[in-house]
């Protein structure tokens, strides 16, 4: 009788749950509209592949060879090219953010190429962005080192450069930003719906009154966190399900893990983060604070310390060790080697420990703050 | 009204306690961490079968209490036993048993009604079979059967009440706690919700704990616990206070309908009176000893005295200690002012305004004028359209259609100068909480540009007038209710205005505020400032020189209180009251013959 | 006169209001500063810490040389020598190394013939940024190392056909610390500028305030000027303490001229103060004040170029970007720290900011008569 009455309870509460959802067009927008428009946003907007860069080109020689390394970089991707007469006008375009950069031909430079004297190349940067700096930079070598080489092979010049680097980048072979942003992306758009939407749906309840009635019905502590668990649980995995399939369908990022360890591992980071989502909301009974709580203690690391644009590892110390606190950071190192690398169970597994020993704790946490009292 | 019902009730008086509170004390600890005492050595019993009213002034404790009956605050010592069950250590099983209605009702806007019910009927358990039964009773109860699939959020407020009842009752408990239930509602709804209530007591055998501040429905109860300052200052059968009152209240007829309110003050300001109200035309006062001999002194004898049969309001005003003094003080040595009699120019003139909003009207028609010093009273249920009326008046709403004149200035051309003579007080305290009384005044006093030394002429005159000096260093917020209420009126006062706005300025207020607050507008309404209100306490509209009751949106009646209440006279009722007037014109059953150039349609239904 | 009364007394009221409540004082002042200091430390594309496995096949005195070199990069940090081939998916799979250096037997020998030589770098392209980060700096090591084959005479100088001298301007040594911390601070103290405005007249409207200034004579546009001026003052005032923090703290040079610094910031401000207020008009609650900030603040910020160059977007995005006032200021910001900008040479990125502010502004105060009237 008791568990009948159980799941009476449980049945009476999700519906509930499941009804306000649907008819509050704020939980939808934050759900599922808002991770569509932050994956547009991100998916077309954040990106470090550097094309058409504006550079200017100052030729003092006109030899074969100089015309040559030109016409590579003219029809170079990379890179939209100016002619210029003099050192004076390039640097004028450069002073004037028309060109990021300025390769520079000096006199007799076929002719040095030629007679392997060395030609010179000067190439100066606005290193104003050093990221894209150093990016413009190795686009050079790699056109001008690619020019090189053909003359070696073609026997027009002497040698190539004695060391070279082949590169190859694995699982991300053209190296596109997209690849690493949406999946990191959809780690950002768990937390949203995990933390922000769950704190101010508990917020909202304590705020109308309608916590208050709850309270006072034979609903068990257990009844209160299911009831909470589940229904943003599931829309949780739904907007996750739909970012996966954008990401795959529209932005063409390759998937190449496991649908089931996706599934497994999403949904640990899905508890981790609604234990902390609904922990907040036990103690927060307003929603403007809870909705500032969750920005700064759920949104904000989960962008900043999770790995999710800027590289930890590159970090001090102090802000390395604060990132381990934060679950975002397991899974965006997760979503990464699901989407790209595949069901590499050396990370897959560490992560999800961590995930699921924080879901643990959170949920505990979390239920162990649940009061069926008025006073904390 | 009752009194028949009520005997009939105590009658059958059974000793079977549904609720016993044994030695209760609760602390609170304030931020300060200063120990609160909210209730100290508190015993209270509430019987199966019966109404338990508890009533006191704001902040007396009432809303602790039941709060630990339904097992939400934990005592700090003593024992409640609900139902024979303790509310500390069985809580579920207490909890599985109550009807709990909070203050806010914990119903889910987005939810239907059906929807709402459902959900609390899967919390308490309540098996399916049953179900059908059970919502047909509770829906044709509280009439809500043809509004299932609609939202409780698009309900009415008195709608919404009994869908919060029905929703306590889903599981016949055996004892019902209802926490100030009539908050905000009009008289119509009010007396609806009680007759559920009084239904369910005499059909189920169930025991009612009920908090309230509107003393006509505590004196309906069979109990009363009068709570002050957290602990029980008497408790018995309303009657019991009613009988201890005989030969100390009196009701004092003026000269003349204009004279009332003077008459009002006057007494008002005497002391040994306790109370003082308008009561159907008269003034109504309660002594503080029996036959108080000043009375016969200091009225005239044109003035008839006559005693009268004590109310539960008469006695409870006598009750709390203390409660009359304070602002008596404050206006006895104040000279007031000849009452400017037979000053008709209009102040306040509107011509067939209108208001819609998107296809729905919410104001239509309307045509008034208020004259220079007249207390203007605009009543009606919720959602007659009388804040949306109030809004157009002080230009916080363009109006849709007609004309509105203030002081003299057309409101679509010169609203900012239209604004400088007017005040305006909102429903909620709407100040600076986090500015301190100074500052509040200081910042409305300059937003009117009133000049320095002006500025600190009037802030002292705020000072005096309303006792203000001690807080002027304090956060607004953190003042009581009552000095809120007068800050917000000071506030509004400081730069003179011709015309005095206030919406609903004593609903959320205890009854203590309400008296103080009605003749501190009486007095300034004789130094011939317009005074233009909305209330739904409906005894209040006897304050009014005249009013204009609004039903959906159209006039229901205007005039002066002594022709509203006539309207609802009948062989069965001689003496009606406001609110019988107020049921009967919004039942349709009488209607307003000229005078107003507008005539209610009786079909027209309340919403 | 009496207006300017007026309107001095909403200004004095507004900064009683923020400066007596502790926790609006602290959101001016607390969270700005931390954020400033943690996202300048965190937010940087100067890679450390790059672990790194090499498989030296050579094992010879010129690859040693040549992987000292990476060592004393600090930049890379060695997690595993690696025997053979198998091991390098094991190391990259596993996220044991970001790159692997796989130098190859025939390496010394070939270096010595004179003959081009290969040396194969792995990369895990799960962090793409990374990977060209590292990658670029392995090219730079490169480079310098066929230098000191020169120099060494190792190899002929002759033989050594082509010559890239680089040079960056601005920027010498590609710091990417000074670009995001030049631009941080008027990112943060945006932030704060539309959480205090985008709330100030919803907080009104909430606690029924908004209807008593609404009653009082005040005309919409001094309402409009009450309001904006202690979110232009306290905005103004952060983002000129993180200009100093920016050259004091982290040693972001300070190349232009305080008047540029000055007059574009202030713009921005007041940017910032008419979206804010445009916000604040159309919510009527703090909920939705902030939600709407939140709305804005995304993908402003996002599209702004702090983070990623706006000229690595698309065209189409490029020129719907046109309409964001963040990116002026950054663009202003990096021009006045790092290239010496005067008023003059910031002037392009000044007057749109003011397009912006005079549309926002105006849009703002006939809000606020549309909407309560």
């Amino acid at each position: 009788m008791s568990t009948a009455l159980f799941f009476m309870r449980l049945r009476g509460i999700l519906r509930k749950e499941f009804l306000q959802i649907l008819r509050d067009p704020s939980s939808i927008a934050l759900a599922l509209v808002m991770p569509m428009v932050l994956l547009f946003i991100f998916g077309y907007g954040v990106t470090l592949d550097a094309e058409y860069i504006p550079v200017a080109v100052v030729a003092e020689d006109n030899g074969n060879g100089s015309s040559q390394l030109l016409q590579r970089f003219e029809l170079s991707q990379n890179f939209v090219v100016t002619r210029v007469a003099t050192m004076a006008e390039a640097e004028q375009l450069l002073n004037v953010r028309r060109v990021d950069g300025i390769i520079h031909l000096r006199e007799n430079f076929s002719a040095k190429v030629a007679g392997g004297a060395g030609g010179q190349v000067q190439v100066i940067v606005n290193g104003v962005d050093a990221n894209r700096a150093r990016l413009i930079q190795g686009y050079v070598r790699t056109v001008a080192g690619k020019w090189f080489d053909v003359r070696t092979g073609e026997g027009l010049a002497m040698v190539g450069v004695p060391v070279s680097i082949a590169q190859r980048v694995w699982f991300n072979e053209e190296v596109e930003s997209r690849n690493f942003m949406v999946p990191g992306l959809i780690t950002l758009i768990m937390t949203l719906i995990g933390i922000l939407l769950t704190a101010l749906v508990v917020a909202r309840e304590w705020e109308r009154g309608t916590m208050e009635a709850m309270l006072v019905t034979p609903l068990r502590r257990i009844d209160i966190l299911l009831g909470k668990i589940i229904p943003y649980y599931l829309l949780g995995m739904v907007g996750m399900g739909l970012s996966v399939a954008v990401a795959v369908l529209i932005f063409g990022v390759p998937f190449r893990g496991s649908f089931g360890a996706l599934f497994v591992l999403s949904s640990l980071f899905m508890l981790a983060s609604l234990g902390f989502g609904l922990l907040l909301s036990a103690a927060i009974r307003i929603q403007f604070v809870a909705a500032q709580i969750s920005i700064v203690a759920g949104f904000l690391p989960a962008f900043f310390l999770s790995g999710l644009i800027f590289d930890l590892e590159s970090t001090p110390a102090v802000i390395r060790i604060v990132s381990h606190i934060v679950p975002a950071r397991y899974f965006v190192s997760i979503s990464h080697t699901l989407f790209m690398a595949g069901d590499v169970w050396e990370v897959l597994l560490p992560d999800g420990l961590m995930l699921g020993f924080m879901a643990i704790f959170f949920i505990t946490l979390a239920y162990r703050k649940i009061t069926k009292r008025l006073e904390g | 009204m009752m009194d028949g019902d009520l005997l009939a009730a105590s009658e059958k008086v059974q000793c079977d306690p549904v609720l016993e509170i044994c030695g209760l004390h609760k602390e609170f600890v304030a931020k300060n961490k200063k120990i609160v005492h909210a209730l100290q050595d508190v015993r209270v019993k509430a019987m199966r079968g019966r109404v338990t009213g508890l009533v006191g002034a704001d902040g007396a404790g009432k809303t602790t209490m039941i709060r630990i009956a339904a097992g939400l605050l934990v005592p700090t010592s003593g024992s409640v036993t609900v139902l024979g069950l303790d509310s500390v250590t069985q809580t579920l099983k207490v909890q599985s048993a109550v009807g709990y209605m909070p203050q806010k009702f914990g119903l889910y806007q987005d939810l239907s009604v059906s929807e709402n019910m459902d959900l609390y009927a899967d919390l308490q358990g309540v098996p399916r079979a049953e179900r059908p039964k059970r919502y047909d009773r509770l829906l044709q109860m509280t009439s809500l059967a043809a509004y299932t699939r609609r939202k409780a959020g698009a309900l009415s407020g008195g709608m919404k009440q009994k869908l919060g009842l029905a929703c306590a009752l889903i599981k016949s408990p055996g004892i019902l706690l209802l926490d100030e239930p009539t908050v905000g509602v009009d008289p119509v709804s009010r007396r609806e919700l009680w007759k559920i209530v009084y239904e369910l007591v005499e059909k189920d055998n169930i025991g009612v704990f009920v908090s309230t501040s509107y003393l006509d429905e505590a004196a309906r109860c069979d109990h009363v616990v009068v709570l002050h300052q957290g602990q029980v200052l008497l408790e018995g059968a309303p009657r019991e206070f009613m009988t201890k009152m005989r030969g100390r209240v009196f009701e004092v007829a003026a000269v003349s309908a204009k004279s009332v309110r003077r008459l009002y003050a006057e007494l008002a300001a005497e002391s040994g009176v306790v109370d003082v109200t308008i009561r159907s035309g008269k003034v109504r006062v309660v002594t503080e000893k029996e036959k108080q001999p000043g009375i016969g002194f200091l009225v005239p004898e044109k003035r008839a005295i006559k005693p009268v049969e004590p109310s539960f309001e008469d006695a409870f005003m006598a009750m709390i200690p203390g409660s009359g003094h304070h602002f008596r003080q404050e206006l006895g040595g104040r000279n007031l002012a000849d009452v400017p009699d037979g000053q008709d120019d209009a102040v306040v003139t509107t011509q067939n305004l209108q208001k819609v909003f998107g296809g729905f009207t919410a104001v239509k028609d309307l045509s008034f004028t208020v004259n220079r010093g007249e207390i203007f009273g605009l009543l009606g249920p919720n959602g007659a359209g009388k804040s949306t009326t109030f809004r157009m008046l002080c230009g916080l709403l363009p109006a849709s259609g007609g004309k509105i004149s203030v002081a003299g200035y057309d409101l679509h051309r010169s609203r900012a100068r239209a604004r400088a003579r007017l005040g305006y007080m909102a429903q909620q305290f709407s100040l600076y909480g986090q500015l301190s009384v100074k500052e509040n005044l200081r910042f409305f006093g300059k937003a009117y540009g009133l000049n320095n030394s002006r500025l600190e002429h009037r802030i002292r005159w705020a000072y005096d007038e309303f006792g203000l000096k001690q807080w002027q260093d304090k956060m607004a917020a953190s003042l009581p209710g009552g000095y809120k209420q007068r800050l917000a009126m000071a506030a509004a006062l400081l730069h003179e205005p011709d015309i005095l706005f206030l919406d609903e300025p004593t609903s959320g207020v205890d009854p203590f505020a309400r008296r103080e607050f009605w003749l501190r507008i009486n007095g300034f309404a004789q130094q011939g400032v317009t005074v233009v209100v909305t209330t739904h306490f409906m005894e209040e509209a006897e304050y009014c020189d005249r009013m204009l009751i609004m039903s959906q949106g159209e006039t229901l009646a205007m005039g002066s209180p002594a022709k509203i209440r006539e309207l609802a006279c009948s062989p069965d009722n001689p003496e009606p009251t406001m609110d019988d007037a107020f049921i009967a014109l919004a039942d349709g059953a009488v209607n307003m013959d000229g005078g107003t150039g507008k005539k209610a349609s009786p079909e027209e239904q309340r919403s | 006169m009496i207006v300017l009364r007026r309107i001095l007394a909403l200004v004095v009221k507004e900064f009683t209001l923020i400066m007596k409540d502790p926790k609006s004082r602290f959101v001016i002042i607390g969270p700005p500063l931390i954020q400033f200091f943690v996202f300048g430390y965190a937010a940087t594309y100067d890679l450390k810490n790059v672990r790194y496995a090499v498989l030296d096949q050579s094992g010879s005195a010129l690859s040693r040389q040549f992987l000292a070199k990476v060592e004393g990069s600090g930049v890379f940090r060695l997690t595993g020598m690696l025997h053979d081939q198998q091991q390098i998916a094991e190391y990259i799979d596993g996220e044991k190394s970001r790159l692997v250096i796989h130098i190859d037997d025939t390496f010394a020998e070939k270096v010595r013939r004179s003959v081009p030589v290969k040396i194969q770098v792995i990369a895990d392209g799960r962090n793409p940024n990374v990977a060209l980060i590292a990658l670029g700096y392995l090219g730079t090591i490169v480079h310098q190392f066929n230098e000191e084959l020169v120099h060494q005479g190792v190899v002929q100088p002759g033989s050594s056909g082509l010559l890239l001298e680089e040079r960056a301007w601005f920027n010498g040594n590609l710091r990417s610390r000074w670009f995001i911390v030049s631009a941080l601070g008027g990112l943060i103290s945006m932030v704060v500028v539309m959480i205090l405005t985008s709330l100030s007249v919803a907080r009104e409207r909430e606690f029924g305030t908004f209807d008593q200034l609404l009653v009082a004579p005040f005309t919409p546009a001094e309402i409009l000027v009450g309001k904006s001026l202690p979110g232009i003052i306290f905005g103004f005032g952060d983002a000129m303490i993180f200009a100093a923090g920016a050259v004091y703290w982290f040693g972001v040079p300070f190349r232009g001229t305080i008047a540029a610094l000055a007059v574009a910031l202030l713009c921005f401000i007041v940017t910032m103060v008419g979206v804010g207020l445009l916000v604040s008009s159309l919510s009527m609650t703090m909920q939705q004040g902030l939600l709407g900030s939140f709305v804005f603040i995304m993908p402003a910020v996002t599209l702004s170029g702090l983070a990623t160059p706006v000229e690595n977007m698309p065209p189409w995005l490029q020129q719907a970007d046109m309409i964001n006032p963040v990116r002026y200021i950054i663009i202003a910001l990096r021009s006045i720290f790092l290239e010496g900008a005067d008023l003059a040479a910031v002037w392009p990125h000044i007057w749109p900011l003011m397009i912006i502010a005079s549309l926002t502004l105006t849009l703002a105060a006939w809000m606020f008569r549309a909407r309560s009237v």
